[in-house]
């Protein structure tokens, strides 16, 4: 279907299904419940996973296919919301020009970039890229916001304000960026027995996006310029001496896997219109590594579960507190549960960093390929038991999708 | 390998696919039957403490945690009931608010306007909360206040310093307890005159972002209306850690004052620098050098230990304040958490129970009535003295403490002593100030979110 393989199309669909059904398998438990606190089927969070998971699909391209190593993809993105916040200032709330802007801002600040890091391979191309980034983020932070040429606002992040030009704004239209009149912030609430279910306007339109995105992302992996970039990630210095010059695919995979970010940028800025310097930050930076390489380095869907991941545990597990602990442990006496307590308050709340390292280093120790790895080999475990594929099936299954 | 197989057919199928897909959002449109964003139905109403729990002002986010967590307890009528005994609204029953219990959520901002916003954002979706309090920076208060506006729930805004939160940014759904730098301003100035005279010559280090500029202008305009020259202001990455670039010029300029427009682990180290390098033992112009640090916070003052020694600045609010309210919130927070309450712990709190009170008077919690109540109420009782919320921007109006650093300190928790209390009438501005956006700023109308 749609020029994939058998093996694709099922991913394909696998993600179709994923996103659309997410509102229900978010919120698995009934909002009344304590384990309400678990739920992420609420439309931020689903924002959040669809938004980074486009992001880290992106800069899987890059560092899955050729293996470049770029620590400073969150500049794309933070220069991709500036892009999409100023045309919600100057022209319209309308998210199609925002975002197709931001895609082209992104992708000429990742061509500039680019060239000029790509220079470099291993270990200077990452240090080029953080200083860039972290360069963009000062620029951002205070240089590009000071009274007399305020790009980027500084530390308050860029926001539209009731007297911007906004020449196309209509006096009917929602003040909240839109398409065509539906809000981004429309939401649906569905309520069956004591389940509820939020069906997002601003989830689907991103997700709708995610899905293109990705499946964009299978055509560059399965095509002639993918085997190329994974050339340059197997042996450069042979494709050299064989008379290819391996610049231009790999400048070609950066400035697209900046698009993508940039794009990322965009969506983020269409849910919330508000472009803060804090998402060009270094950190943000390693955190679309993390989440590439927790999900599967190489893999298709890897990064997406890992932005997933990573997402997940930010949102929710930050917001458990010493009170909700107390209540979990209330049936134990006193003293007791004041011990348990104490032990598991470094890992919940603020802590949510340290849990989130723990697995990470599992995951790395245990899994090298990510929970791509853990989940076929999950489903290899279950096959053997049944017995029923044949060996070859088995190895060509065990195969991560590179 | 690709395979290029666009045939008409499939390309009718897929944009038909495509089409549907685009075509399923719109069938959902907002819809609700609540009066306003997230109307409490149950027995229980939900509040959202947001405030930095790691980063550089993770320590004034814990104390501010601590504040709120009394705030709840003392507003459903558990501990001594604190603030509620000397509050002049006796509004509040100790039954939580309207009948309804209260409960909260937190999150962390991490000083970043981004994770400030998604933090709320998902106490606002997720948990319900009806409003938002906290934060350690005007940035995030700025960011979090235009979400709370969207929204169309009620922001309280905690520790934020900046002119612009109420100045150019103001909402009308959010409300600040908190000093601003023009009040340092008018503070400070004249404290200064009398201690250091009408001939000096100040030299300005600010924090490159919003609220370093904000201040910096302030105290430029209200020195320079006592005579004062000003020399040269430079601005420092937010990120230094090392100012000795910065005050080696200094000693050159021919100042006789250094002015620090820096706040937290920024403003520990350019003092420590300075001290380093020996100004405050210099003689310029024929009289001793000085340093002014405009605004103080005691946990500042902590990490700045004996640097502090005679340095002048300004402050919300100080737990050593000799009034009801203050004696009786010190009392109540001392009891629980072994410590005397910082500035922001106290604007926290006052925050909480100002909103619970608003919400009794209104008789609802419609973010609308709420904003009424709170325009224009005249209120005592919280450790402030006397205090107004002021209509047209939502601006407290109190006395202004003038501190000092302590000479010789007794205990770990006064290192500063209060020099002055500034009364409020000579704090005061115009709504429309150009410092606060000038005629263009305004509040817009309060959003119910419905």
């Amino acid at each position: 279907m749609l020029g994939l393989n058998k093996q694709d199309t099922s991913l394909f669909l696998i993600v179709v299904a994923m996103t659309v059904l997410a509102p229900f398998f978010l919120n698995p438990f009934p909002s009344e419940s304590s384990l309400a606190l678990f739920n992420a089927g609420y439309p931020d969070l689903m924002q959040r996973f669809v938004i980074f998971g486009i992001f880290a699909i992106g800069f899987n391209i890059l560092f899955g296919l050729t293996g470049y190593l770029s620590f400073g993809h969150a500049a794309f993105l933070g220069v991709g919301s500036y892009a999409a916040v100023w045309i919600f200032k100057l022209f319209t709330y309308n998210v199609i020009p925002a975002i197709v802007f931001s895609v082209i801002v992104a992708g000429a600040f990742a061509l500039f970039i680019g060239y000029i890091s790509l220079r470099r391979s291993g270990i200077y191309f990452s240090i080029l890229t953080l200083a860039f980034a972290q360069m963009s983020f000062a620029l951002a932070y205070s240089v590009l916001s000071n009274p007399n040429f305020n790009l980027t606002n500084g530390e308050t992040g860029l926001q539209v304000y009731g007297d911007d030009l906004q020449i196309f704004h209509r006096e009917n239209l929602p003040d909240f960026p839109h398409l065509f009149g539906l809000s981004m912030r429309a939401n649906y609430e569905l309520e069956i027995g004591s389940w509820l279910f939020n069906f997002s306007a601003g989830y689907y339109i991103c997700a709708i996006i995610m899905i293109a995105a990705f499946y964009l992302a299978v055509r560059i992996f399965r095509s002639p310029f993918g085997t190329m970039l994974r050339a340059v990630k197997s042996n450069q210095t042979r494709m050299y001496y064989t008379g290819l010059n391996a610049r231009p695919y790999t400048l070609a995979a950066f400035v697209v896997s900046g698009m993508y970010a940039g794009l990322a940028g965009g969506l983020m800025a269409a849910v919330d219109p508000l472009a803060g310097a804090e998402r060009m930050q270094w950190t943000a930076s390693g955190e679309v590594v993390l989440m590439t390489i927790l999900g599967g380095t190489g893999t298709l869907i890897g990064p997406i579960l890992g932005a997933g991941f990573i997402k997940y545990f930010e949102n929710i597990f930050s917001k458990i507190n010493d009170t909700i602990l107390h209540g979990w442990f209330a049936f134990l006496p006193e003293g007791l549960e004041n011990l348990m307590v104490a032990i598991v308050h470094p890992f919940i709340g603020k802590g949510w960093h340290l849990t989130l390292g723990i697995l990470f280093m599992l995951v790395i120790i245990f899994l090298p390929g990510g929970l791509v790895e853990g989940g076929q080999r999950i489903l290899n475990l279950l096959r053997r038991r049944n017995g029923q594929k044949s060996d070859a099936d088995k190895s060509a299954q065990s195969t991560p999708a590179e | 390998m690709s395979k290029q197989n666009l045939t008409r057919r499939g390309l009718l199928k897929t944009s038909a696919v495509a089409g549907a897909g685009l075509a399923v959002p719109t069938i959902f449109t907002a819809q609700s039957a609540a009066a306003y964003m997230n109307e409490p139905t149950g027995s229980t109403v939900t509040l959202g403490f947001n405030v930095p729990q790691t980063g550089p002002y993770a320590d004034e986010g814990a104390d501010e945690l601590l504040a709120q967590q009394l705030a709840v307890e003392h507003i459903n009528g558990e501990g001594d009931g604190g603030c509620l005994n000397t509050f002049t609204s006796k509004a509040l029953q100790g039954n939580g608010i309207l009948g309804k219990k209260v409960d909260f959520v937190t999150g962390d901002t991490q000083t970043k306007s981004d994770i400030a916003r998604a933090s709320a954002k998902s106490m606002i979706e997720k948990d319900g909360v009806i409003m938002v309090n906290g934060g350690s920076s005007s940035g995030v208060a700025v960011a979090v206040q235009s979400l709370c506006q969207e929204a169309g729930i009620i922001f309280m805004a905690g520790l934020t310093h900046s002119n612009d939160t109420t100045g150019k940014d103001r909402k009308a759904n959010g409300f600040r307890h908190f000093f601003n730098a023009y009040m340092s301003g008018a503070a400070l100035a004249p404290v200064l005159q009398n201690v250091y005279g009408n001939e000096r010559r100040a030299y300005h280090l600010t924090a490159d972002y919003n609220w370093g500029w904000t201040q910096e202008e302030s105290i430029v305009a209200y020195t320079e209306a006592i005579g004062w020259e000003t020399v040269n202001t430079v601005k420092t990455p937010l990120a230094s850690t090392d100012f000795s670039s910065y005050i080696a010029p200094v000693l050159n300029s021919g100042a006789d004052v250094l002015v620090l427009n820096h706040y937290g682990g920024n403003m520990v180290n350019s003092l420590t620098n300075a001290i380093q390098f020996g100004l405050l033992d210099k003689e310029v112009n024929g009289q001793n050098f000085a340093i002014v640090v405009p605004l103080y916070s005691e946990l500042m003052a902590t990490g700045a230990g004996e640097n502090i020694k005679g340095v002048y600045g300004s402050m919300n609010y100080n737990w050593q304040l000799d009034n009801e309210g203050s004696k009786t919130f010190v009392q109540s927070f001392g009891e629980k958490f072994g410590k005397p309450p910082s500035n922001s712990a106290q604007t926290c709190y006052a925050q909480v129970l100002l909103y619970a009170d608003a919400c009794e008077r209104a008789g609802t919690f419609n973010p609308c009535g709420v904003v009424e109540a709170l325009e224009g109420f005249e209120f005592d009782g919280l450790g402030n003295g006397p205090t107004l919320y002021r209509a047209e921007d939502h601006q407290c109006f109190k006395d202004v403490l003038v501190v000092r650093g302590a000479e010789n300190p007794t205990s770990a928790y006064d290192t500063l002593e209060i020099v002055d209390i500034t009364p409020r009438a000579q704090v005061e501005y115009v709504p429309n100030h150009p410092m606060f956006g000038g005629d263009e700023a305004s509040l817009g109308t309060c959003n119910p979110g419905v």
